[in-house]
């Protein structure tokens, strides 16, 4: 860009412009003028504004996004009957009105079984839906599946189709060949559909449908397994509701999953706090030097209109409305990348995008202004002792 | 001359080079706390998660079905085989033993409780709490302190070491059984004929809660099994799991074997802890295993990604500030040029200048940025964050390009400009 040739745009502009006020011209041509200059401003300024809100965004959103990558641990509450009781036959109807689709509930009914040869073997029946939301660390070689048709006749031959624990599998049937158990004087035919292995108590269990479960223990389930979602406070609320709504059960938190938990998000937590602080502080830093050197650059406009007889406070609000024009117009840039930058994490990190939060623009677009406002009133109020003589001497 | 246009830019424009200075420390201050955050990120996370409790169950190799409800256990108490508790110091003795934060062997017996006459059929669990044991020259503090956090005592928690000496030995109740006994620490029960002091009360939200927990020797002995121990929970800092740990070690050939082997899978340590203690069936707790390494990928992942953005802002800030410092010294360049100097000359002039600047801002902001780190360390890990030295030739060189990127577009239009205009001041 030659002298020269940004002369005769001045000039040429000046005949066509239509008779606008000063106070806009002025504004307007001192970007136009030294495009360079103010493009590297409104960049900086645009990539604080993307970094702080992409930050701003995570922070909010991770939370929530690694409360879920907990919930695969499984269950944080449980209830179960007093006393070793069963649970009333409504209470997964009640449990499942109170969490409404804030998480996932598994009944579990035990009693302890006898094989053929008399050992005793724990069978436990449960929702085998459920569980596979619920548990799903375990390692199944294949799910009974839910509803076996026409099950009188065919389960008379084949067997109602159970999970077996894989230690349990070497004591029941070795041959993976149908078994009998008998509970109470009750036999039930039972034919492994698959075996189950998670490395603690299950290992040693055969799981049936609860439906097959009951018609043949006649046991109703004593145990819920809930994996509600939410922060601690919700937490506490749910197991309030589940206690008033049940009060035949003991309400329990799983405490070593809801303690860690709260621990490592904390630590995570503390870690992008800081994190985003550090990148915030850097970003406004970039803003404000790069705008201090394009306001100090400009201290021969600045002495002209003085000069001319300009106000301070004329030159004050002038200077500052063109930082607050150029603060807020990156903001919003900003914002649209970061929401961007953010929404890519999600899905590079999560396999979820982050949900845009709108409540962080007016944060960003005000401190983007105090950054710019700063930036250039600083070199102003460094500059207002000085005779516009002296500065358009280029001393 | 070269050296002195140098030396005397640094001496006389002390204020603009304090500020690029300034700027060039800041980033890589910046840079180096978050490269040396993200480097122990996951070791961090990874010690934090073995609060929910150990990934790790030894058992015996031929053992019976476990037999327990509700934490219950209806098996014969004799029945099934044990692991030796000699063998159990042999845990330090893995490759992966560094890895093994603690472990706590466990012992369930059915006593019975004899109280006002009447008598009671309970659990008894025997464990280590935090039990001193040495295995060669090495002494390590082991038990269910270390392996289960989320056990809390209230009033005093037993001693391990067998204190026989007339006094009643020491017991946890569990939390629901004491309040069925109305039992407070400090009071005595009597379990199979045997006089015990209830030392505190145990809540675990768990099974435990029905239970009396006791150090082992008193488990072995109401059994009269000495050193006999039913399972060893253990806890261990492990990789997340690929395609690599989940393979079978069997049909690995030799190189992939090693190498399989000497990564903390959590497979390839329950099989070095198979191998260490004998007639042992060691493996991971899926529940906590599986997800960990889940949860560990997110979060190191986050931290990488995060890193990144903070390299970028810093990268950018040290290139704004080397471009406005530069700018502003356009009547220079114009004077030099006037005097008759080349291109090259005016830009190596300049490129030495953020050259040194970016040496001095590098070490500067590499020794703040280590102090930064172990700030974030100590206030949010209680632990502390240490830098490889080997990042700081790294660190510099980054600092070197970032400064020379952020002078170039700077210095290339302060030499293209025409002495002229930039004497008149113009532009």
């Amino acid at each position: 860009m030659s002298v020269s040739h940004s002369a005769q745009n001045v000039a040429a502009g000046r005949e066509q412009s239509p008779h606008t006020s000063m106070f806009l011209r002025m504004l307007v041509r001192a970007a136009l003028l030294r495009r360079g200059r103010a493009l590297a401003a409104l960049v900086a300024m645009v990539v604080a504004a993307a970094v702080a809100t992409a930050m701003l965004n995570l922070y909010v959103d991770v939370q929530a996004k690694l409360r879920r990558e907990f919930r695969n641990y499984g269950a944080n509450i449980i209830l179960v009957g007093r006393d070793g009781s069963s649970l009333p036959a409504d209470s997964l109807r009640h449990m499942e009105s109170v969490l409404a689709g804030r998480g996932v509930v598994a009944p579990f009914a035990l009693a302890v079984a006898r094989t053929s040869d008399g050992q005793p073997v724990v069978v436990a029946g449960t929702d085998f839906d459920r569980v596979r939301q619920l548990d799903r660390w375990w390692s199944v070689s294949n799910w009974p599946s839910a509803a076996p048709a026409s099950r009188a006749e065919t389960a008379r031959e084949i067997g109602h189709p159970a999970l077996v624990g894989v230690r349990a599998l070497s004591v029941v049937s070795p041959t993976n060949q149908p078994f009998d158990l008998s509970f109470q004087g009750h036999t039930i035919h039972l034919t492994p559909a698959g075996t189950v292995q998670t490395g603690a108590a299950e290992d040693s269990r055969v799981y049936l449908s609860l439906v097959d479960f009951v018609s043949w223990t006649g046991v109703q389930p004593s145990t819920v397994e809930v994996a509600a979602t939410g922060s601690p406070e919700d937490l506490t609320a749910i197991m309030n509701q589940l206690k008033q709504a049940i009060p035949a059960a003991d309400v329990r938190p799983v405490r070593q999953i809801v303690e860690g938990e709260a621990r490592v998000l904390g630590k995570t937590r503390a870690t992008l706090l800081a994190a985003t602080a550090l990148i915030i502080l850097t970003a406004a830093l970039c803003v404000l030097s790069t705008l201090m050197g394009w306001v100090f650059d400009r201290r021969r406009d600045f002495a002209i209109m003085k000069a001319l007889g300009a106000s301070d406070r004329l030159l004050n609000g002038f200077f500052a409305a063109e930082a607050a024009a150029l603060g807020a117009s990156g903001a919003v840039i900003g914002f649209i990348l970061g929401i961007g930058i953010a929404a890519w994490i999600g899905r590079v990190n999560f396999h979820a995008p982050v949900v845009p939060r709108f409540s962080v623009l007016p944060f960003v677009v005000a401190g983007s202004i105090i950054v710019t406002l700063l930036s250039a009133v600083l070199p102003i109020w460094l500059l207002r002792r000085v005779q516009p003589a002296v500065i358009l001497r280029g001393e | 001359m070269f050296a002195r246009l140098v030396y005397e830019s640094f001496r006389r424009q002390k204020r603009r080079k304090l500020l690029a200075g300034a700027a060039i420390t800041l980033g890589v201050t910046v840079a180096t706390a978050m490269i040396a955050v993200a480097t122990d990120i996951g070791d961090k996370i990874n010690r934090e998660l073995r609060t929910i409790g150990a990934n790790l169950l030894i058992t015996p190799q031929e053992d019976t079905l476990d037999v327990e409800i509700g934490g219950v256990n209806l098996k014969p108490p004799s029945d099934g085989a044990f692991l030796n508790e000699a063998d159990l110091p042999k845990i330090k003795s893995t490759f992966w033993h560094n890895n093994i934060t603690g472990f706590a062997p466990m012992l369930p017996v059915s006593v019975t409780l004899q109280q006002d006459g009447s008598t009671e059929n309970l659990t008894l669990l025997g464990t280590y709490f935090a039990k001193q044991i040495s295995f060669g020259k090495e002494e390590f503090t082991t038990g269910v302190r270390s392996t289960h956090p989320w056990w809390k005592v209230s009033g005093a928690w037993p001693s391990d070491t067998d204190n026989d000496n007339g006094r009643s030995r020491d017991v946890l109740l569990g939390e629901r059984l004491a309040a069925r006994l109305s039992a407070k620490p400090g009071d005595g029960i009597t379990i199979s004929g045997r006089q015990l002091h209830v030392s505190g009360i145990l809540s675990t939200g768990g099974g435990e809660d029905d239970q009396i927990v006791a150090p082992i020797a008193l488990a072995q002995e109401i059994i009269g099994r000495p050193g006999a121990v039913r399972r060893v929970y253990v806890s261990a800092l492990t990789k997340p799991e690929d395609a690599l740990a989940r393979r079978d070690p069997r049909s690995m050939s030799g190189p992939v074997y090693d190498r399989w082997y000497c990564s903390p899978y959590p497979q390839s340590i329950a099989f070095q802890l198979q191998e260490a203690i004998p007639h042992s069936h060691a493996e991971q707790i899926r529940q906590v295993a599986q997800n960990e390494g889940a949860v560990l990928t997110r979060i190191e992942g986050l931290i990488f990604l995060i890193t990144l953005a903070a390299l970028l802002a810093s990268a950018l800030a040290v290139s704004a500030a080397m471009a406005t410092a530069i700018f502003e010294r356009r009547a220079e360049v114009g004077l030099m040029k006037a005097l008759g100097a080349g291109r090259l000359a005016v830009a190596s002039v300049f490129f030495a200048e953020a050259t040194l600047l970016a040496l001095i801002g590098g070490l500067v902001g590499f020794a703040a940025g280590g102090l930064l780190a172990r700030q974030i360390g100590r206030s949010i890990f209680d632990s502390q964050i240490s830098i490889p030295p080997v990042l700081l030739p790294v660190i510099l060189s980054i600092a070197v390009i970032v400064t020379f990127a952020g002078s170039a577009i700077a210095i290339r239009q302060a030499v293209r400009l025409d002495p002229v205009f930039a004497l008149r001041g113009e532009l």
